[in-house]
This record gives structure tokens, sequence and C-alpha cells, in this order.
């Protein structure tokens, strides 16, 4: 098939395992983004798919070769450092030529190239400059349009943004996805940023452990996750302790919740929900009674925190749609039985 | 942190020790040199003071310009050696393991602890017909008779290379860790295979430092006068020995004086062409 294929890839450093046995298909064309927190093996996932470090064992396809023993420098791919490794000794022009010089393109051939990707990236007669006098996002556009240069079958980023400041980073992040969208280019982006990934990715791959935890489109994520790591890492969340009562219903806190059930045979079970999805409401009125212990009045949003039989629920809402609380007040806690998931234990 | 310029005599003041010991010992000394230069050679061993060419005029003839012309192409083979092997080898040493970098490094700096006289005996040895590596060669089957590879042009780059070769390790060394191994990696990913990507990215970016790294190796390679004189026949000698021949054997200080002063002019001279000629090519 074409697009590119991860069987069972294991890495071991001597006894640690950095990536324990990942399958993964990306097909033609998709923007995916590996998430995760530092040590997870994201970074060691790319490099391999990059052909930098050699799995353990396991097999990488791309278009159906197999491509596991094929060195970087014929993989015919583009792939942008965290630190961008721009050539210091080079102009911009020279960096972003640099590919087709290796494979010993025409020289009017590279001049043309490098004329398109500078307009490309928005910055036109550019080429004579040094590397040294670009700023950090003029830098970043050099560092894509060289990984771009030879049109690769398979475009990688690692942590290509993280040196930005934030404004630039989030037009950055629009920037990528639609020259990725203009191209069609199979694209595989490393990022601890969660922002990052819900903004770009068709597809993100949440890795924890060396392990993959759950791959799926950004929303699937965010309203379906897979395990306790995934709801906590990807965005705020509420996570419940429920145990079943006779007939298969939840209950929390010793309150049940009507609608809530947990799976047939599970006695116990975390239940994930987003602080946008709970409600505040008087006290009483058939929900789940608490304290208010915080305020964070963000302008745009309320965050509140509400202590409920020893446990911190935090509830945002837009300032209209919530009651007038304050800390110390009584305040109900409604939990909307669709929205909230069951975690597998 | 701010640094402002000094401002004070006080300020100055931390200079004064390092700046008077260049003086006693270095300006001085020097300023004699040039001084005797011009002197007046006396038979016997003496000189008296005077204000001649003579010295200058003698050494501009075809046999002391061959020399000259030897010493500074020795040199240059020298520190050229030394950076083609020093520089793949720093660039493997900074990519292994700590321990063996510490490893390596010590070796290296045990090499430097070896005396001139140590390494030009051993290496005489080494080249000798009766216990010299070529023996080694005669038992492998190799060669079919010992022969002795010394006195020869050879033998003396040899001698040299080794003895200036720790040095070249230790001075491309902090360079060679410092730059970003991304760099390469870079170049990989872009299609370039490893050795590609050294001649294309870890040599032009480590340019300066190379240019750097040979005028030292090449000034290094010019003071040596006992390695030419072990290892070699005459037409091996440097400049540096008939120096030391004259002020020390002859007795003949002006003239001494006048090739050494000579020898750090044409020295200064290149060194200042390496220099304009790198700012050229990197404005290019």
């Amino acid at each position: 098939m074409s697009g590119l294929v991860l069987q069972n890839v294991v890495k071991e450093f001597g006894a640690f395992r950095a990536v324990n046995d990942v399958d993964l298909t990306v097909p033609h064309g998709t923007f995916v983004c590996m998430l995760g927190p530092s040590g997870c093996g994201k970074t060691t996932l790319l490099r391999m798919i990059a052909g930098l470090d050699l799995p353990t064992s396991g097999a990488i396809r791309l278009d159906g070769d197999d491509i596991t023993r094929v060195p970087t420098h014929k993989r015919n791919l583009g792939m942008v450092f965290q630190s961008l490794a721009l050539f210091p000794h080079l102009t911009v022009g020279e960096n972003i030529a640099y590919p087709l010089r290796i494979r010993k393109a025409q020289k009017e051939e590279q001049r043309r190239r490098v004329d398109e990707l500078l307009s490309m990236i928005h910055l036109p007669s550019y080429a004579d400059r040094p590397v040294s006098k670009l700023s950090g996002g003029q830098r970043q556009r050099v560092a894509i349009a060289r990984a771009l240069a030879i049109s690769p079958k398979l475009f990688l980023l690692d942590e290509p943004l993280s040196a930005l400041d934030a404004k630039l980073r989030e037009a950055m992040q629009v920037e990528l996805r639609q020259l990725q969208q203009k191209l069609g280019i199979t694209t595989i982006v490393v990022t601890h940023d969660q922002r990052e990934a819900m903004t770009m990715a068709d597809t993100v791959v949440v890795m924890n452990g060396g392990e993959i935890r759950q791959a799926a489109s950004p929303i699937e994520i965010y309203r379906r996750p897979a395990d306790s790591f995934v709801a906590d890492f990807i965005g705020q969340t509420n996570l419940i302790e429920a145990e079943a009562d006779g007939q298969g219903r939840a209950t929390v806190f010793g309150q049940a919740v009507a609608g809530l059930h947990l799976p047939p045979g599970a006695r116990k079970a975390t239940i994930s929900i987003r602080p946008e999805d709970v409600h505040l409401t008087a006290p009483g009125a058939g929900a789940l009674s608490g304290t208010v212990t915080f305020v964070r009045d963000l302008g745009g949003t309320i965050e509140t925190f509400v202590d409920v039989a020893g446990r911190q629920i935090v509830a945002v809402s837009t300032p209209r749609a919530r009651p007038e609380v304050a800390v110390g007040q009584p305040v109900g806690v409604a939990l909307t039985p669709d929205v909230c998931v069951v975690l597998g234990k | 942190m701010r640094r402002e310029p000094p401002k004070t005599f006080g300020d100055y003041a931390p200079l004064l020790f390092p700046a008077g010991m260049l003086t006693i010992f270095f300006v001085v000394p020097f300023g004699t040199m040039i001084a005797v230069s011009f002197f007046q050679r006396q038979q016997g061993g003496f000189y008296t003071p005077a204000f001649v060419f003579d010295n200058y005029a003698r050494f501009l003839s075809a046999f002391f310009g061959g020399v000259l012309g030897f010493s500074l192409m020795l040199a240059i083979a020298v520190a050229v050696c030394c950076v083609v092997l020093a520089l793949p080898f720093t660039y493997l040493l900074t990519r292994m393991a700590r321990s063996v970098q510490v490893l390596w490094l010590v070796a290296l700096l045990s090499v430097l602890s070896l005396s001139e006289v140590i390494i030009g005996f051993a290496w005489s040895t080494l080249f000798s017909r009766t216990a010299g590596i070529t023996n080694v060669l005669v038992a492998l089957g190799i060669m079919s008779e010992a022969k002795a590879l010394t006195p020869s042009f050879a033998a003396v780059l040899t001698g040299m290379v080794y003895q200036a070769f720790p040095y070249t390790v230790l001075v491309l060394f902090p360079a060679l860790v410092r730059l970003d191994p991304t760099l390469t990696e870079a170049a990989r990913t872009l299609g370039a295979s490893p050795l590609k990507a050294f001649f294309t990215v870890v040599v032009p970016a480590l340019r300066n430092t190379i240019t750097a790294t040979l005028i030292m190796v090449f000034i290094f390679a010019l003071g040596s006068y006992l390695l030419p004189q072990l290892l070699g026949r005459p037409q091996h000698w440097t400049l540096s020995v008939l120096i030391t021949d004259q002020a020390i054997y002859q007795s003949n200080m002006p003239f001494a004086a006048a090739m050494a002063v000579f020898l750090v002019l044409v020295t200064l001279g290149l060194v200042a062409l390496t220099v304009v000629a790198g700012r050229r090519g990197e404005a290019a």
C-alpha cells in the first residue's frame, strides 16, 4: 500500500527500551503529529523513520518497499531538525540548493528551484543572504524549503517550532498545515505541544513510555481518549473514580449519576470529563454537591475549582453561562452522561 | 553581565605584570637579536656594534635561499599532513564514547610529554636496518630484506608529523566538539553520504579553525631543529639547524641573528597572507 508503514518497531539502547513494539500506518498525504512527554520515544521513532537510528527489530516500509536498512541519504526524504541545522557556511540560496547540488542537478535547474521555493516561503530575493542574518522565523522557513527542495516522499519535522515565540509559532503552524495540504506530502511532526498537534494534524499519535497509546484524529483523541494518560495529556480533564452499583449504573462519590453506565462486569472505572462539560448549578437539583475552593477569572472563560467529597473538579465556562458563585459557597456539579468517557482500567 | 571598557589607570593595572614579563623576556631579547643582526662579526667569536647589512647580504645566496625554501616547504608539508590526518581522526573521536575519548586524549598527551630527542631516537631505531620496522615486513614476507629508511626526507616528515599530531588534535578537538552534530545528520537526510557530508559540511563549516590549525602547526614545525638532524641528511636540514650551527658552533652571532630575524619576517608574511586570503575567501 502507498504510504508509510511501521511494523513491530523496537528500539533498545542497552537495557532501555526507547520504542516498544510500535505499529503505525500513515496513508499517503496525511499529516501526522507524534505527541508525548519528553522521553516517550517519539523522536527516536522519527529518527528511525529517517534512518538516523536503526531499529533493533521490526520493519519500516515506504510505498511497499522495505526501507528498514536503507541508509538515510538514499531515502529521499526531507527533514527539519529542532536546531534547524542550517549550514552556517552557506547562504540561504546555497542551503536550499544543497540537496540538489548533492544530486548533481544542473546549475540552471538549481537556481530555478531555489527561486520557486523562496517565493513559496515568502522570502523572495533572500538567496544571497548569509543564514546568520535571518530572524528565527525566517530560518525556520529556510529549513523547511531546504527539506522540500527535492519534493520528497516523506517530510519529517522534529519539534520544528519550539524555538519560536508563541505568536510566531501559532502563525507557522497554520502556514505549515496549509503548505502540506497544497503539496499533498506525507508529513510527520514530532511535538510536545498539543495545541500544535491539534492545529495541524490529520492524525495525532499519542505516545508514552515508548508505546503508542492512541492514534486518531484530533477531535477523536479529545472526545474519546483511549486511556487516562491520553485523557490527562490532551487538554485539561477531570478524572473521577466511579463504582458500579448492582444495576450497572455508575456511582460517583457515593451518588448515582443518572444515565451513566459502566461496561458490563466492571466494578470500578475511571471517568474522564472535560472541564467545559462540567456544568455548575444551584446546590441540590439532582447534581453532585460541592464547595467552591478557587475561581480563576481569565476574562473570556472562568475556571471554577470545586471540592466534591475531597476531590477537586474543575469546571470551565463562559462568564454568562455560569451561576454567580464565590469561594466557600456550596454549588451543584452536573455531569452530562453522554460526554463522560469511561476509560478502560 | 555588563562589560565596560576600562577607564582609569587602575583598571589597566592587572595588565602591568604580563606586559612587564613580555617586555623583559621577549621584547628586549628580540630587540637585542635584531640589533646584533646588524653588528660586525669579529674573528674569534666576538662582534662589535655596527650597522652593516653584510649578514643579510650573505644570507641572500642560493644556498641559504634553498635552505629557507626547504624549511618552509617542510613546515607546510608537516602542517598539511597533520591536519589531513588529524581532522578525520578528531571528528571520529568526538563521536565516540566519553571514556574512549579520554583514553585517546591521555595517550596523545603522553606523546606530548616526550622530548624531541626521545622521539628522534625512537624513530631512527624504528627506521634502522638492524632493528627497524622493515624487519617486521620481512618476517611477514612483504619485503625480501631489511633496509634502512633513515636518513631520508620521509623519515624527517614522519618524525615531525608524529611530534605535531597531538597538538593538532588538541587544537581541533574543541571546535569539533562544539560543531552541531545535527549538521551532518541534516546533510545525510538531504542526500549526502557520510563521506560527502564530511567534505561538504564539516570541512567548510570549520574552514577558519582549519586555517588557524594549519598556521599553528606550520610555525611549530618551522622551529624544529633536532629531528631533521637525527632523521635526515644535511640537505634535509632546516634553517633552524643552520641558525643553531652558526650561533653555537661557528660562533657567528650576527649572522645567526640575521637568519632568525629573516625567518620571523618570512613566517609573519606567510601567516598574514593566509589570513588575508582567508578573508577574501569569506567575502567571495
